[in-house]
């Protein structure tokens, strides 16, 4: 469980860091919290030549909101974004990644750009309709959520290009619900539900290669009863219908019928904390 | 590559490859070997550090990320006279631990939590805790030890 040799780079800008991928062709790879990336170089499922640490770049750590979205720089800790009070879906997403020790060192862009399909960040850039700014060789350019996700691990990033930036609306009202065999495992599977004016969008995570999309037919909400109280089976409708759309896999942690039976589950739940109120039968997810 | 880092206070200077995990350098190359090495992936907690004032799993930084930094490791628990720190004194009383492999790991993290959250709820505990895992004690005991050191701590330093 030793990694492969590499040259290990110190990066001390962002122009320094695509340089030094460049140069490397398909041989490097950028060492951020090393979270997911030391792992897999400790089970030599990788063995880059060059790694290129992006840690002391300058820049790279801000937060702020501007406009209606909140701009991360890439090194941002996910112990950050769940401490952060200007995107309260962000923040509780954050709070379901790891345990405290993978949290304080993993980022936002590193987990953006492993893309591992049951990541909570993907699905929450997604629900959002986020986008992150990349900087490559000679060139800099926006991509946004739904083209960033190619496949399982898999991303639209060139091999010398690197995240600089994560761009993520604030929804108008939004839920999140996550089924784990312990906090801070994998997810098996995933809801993030967000609202933004009218349009209700829901991203299911674990049941594909990449977050699943799922736009409501009728995208206004019509959640709520005139008197406030949430509409179970208008929810129920949506969970169904996400349930039925999705093609879940069977592997170690759950069959596709008990991922299908989770996606139902999970997403009620979602839209039913978007909604407003938590339905009466809502079981309380283990903190 | 040749690194610095203080570790419990004191400043080495080593020089490592830079595919040397700071694990691996703790206890092979500054001969620290009370971090200890489950699983080498992140998974089982056994190596968690304190590395600039937040928890880390030594086995996912490579030394040379260390460079410069301060880290709090198992030894710098007790005294100088060998007088246990109350984490270790519950963990010895509450039968926190059997076999000893993952206590470290669990002291470090529950130093972190209790430095952060003086007086944690066994809920609390639980989820912070979730992240090291033991095979011998069926973790009841883990989780007396460091509601015992919490109280034992507030004790001790009670808020003005």
């Amino acid at each position: 469980m030793k990694c492969p040799p590499f040259d290990y780079h110190r990066a001390t800008g962002v122009a320094d860091a695509v340089a030094t991928l460049d140069a490397a062709g398909d041989e490097g790879k950028i060492l951020a919290g090393g979270q997911s990336l030391v792992p897999v170089l400790a089970l030599r499922m990788a063995r880059p030549a060059v790694l290129v640490d992006i840690n002391h770049v300058p820049g790279l750590s801000s937060l702020e909101v501007r406009g209606d979205t909140l701009h991360l720089g890439a090194l941002v800790r996910h112990l950050t974004l769940a401490e952060q009070d200007q995107h309260p879906l962000l923040a509780e997403a954050a709070r379901w990644i790891g345990h405290t020790a993978i949290r304080s060192r993993g980022t936002v862009a590193g987990s953006l750009a492993h893309a591992d399909p049951s990541a909570e960040l993907p699905s929450v850039l997604l629900a959002c309709d986020g986008a992150v700014q990349v900087a490559g060789p000679g060139a800099t350019r926006r991509v946004g959520a739904a083209d960033l996700f190619v496949g399982a691990l898999q991303t639209d990033l060139g091999d010398a290009e690197m995240i600089t930036e994560v761009e993520l609306p604030v929804p108008d009202g939004w839920g999140f619900s996550e089924f784990a065999r312990r906090h801070g495992d994998f997810a098996v599977v995933s809801a993030v539900a967000t609202r933004f004016g009218d349009r209700i969008r829901v991203v299911i995570g674990g049941v594909a290669g990449v977050p699943h999309l799922v736009s409501p037919p009728d995208s206004t909400p019509d959640l709520l009863t005139v008197s406030g109280a949430v509409q179970d089976d208008r929810v129920a409708e949506i969970a169904d219908a996400a349930a039925r759309g999705v093609e879940p896999a069977s592997d170690l942690h759950g069959s596709a019928d008990h991922r299908r039976a989770l996606t139902r589950e999970v997403v009620r739940r979602a839209v039913a904390q978007l909604a407003g109120t938590p339905t009466s039968d809502r079981t309380p997810v283990p903190a | 590559m040749q690194i610095s880092l203080t570790v419990n206070g004191e400043r080495h200077r080593v020089d490592v490859e830079p595919r040397r995990t700071l694990a691996d350098a703790l206890r092979e190359d500054l001969g620290l070997t009370g971090t200890h090495l489950g699983c080498e992936h992140g998974v089982c907690g056994a190596c968690t550090i304190v590395v600039d004032g937040r928890p880390v799993r030594a086995c996912l930084m490579f030394a040379v990320q260390a460079d410069g930094a301060s880290i709090a490791t198992v030894e710098g628990l007790a005294a100088d006279d060998g007088t246990l720190h109350p984490l270790q004194e519950a963990f010895s009383r509450c039968h926190g631990l059997q076999c000893g492999a993952c206590t470290p790991g669990m002291l470090m993290t529950a130093l972190h939590l209790l430095d952060t959250e003086p007086a944690p709820s066994r809920d609390r505990i639980r989820a912070e805790m979730a992240g090291n895992i033991c095979r011998c004690t069926g973790y009841v005991g883990i989780v007396d030890a460091v509601e015992s050191a919490a109280a034992r701590q507030r004790e001790l330093a009670p808020e003005a």
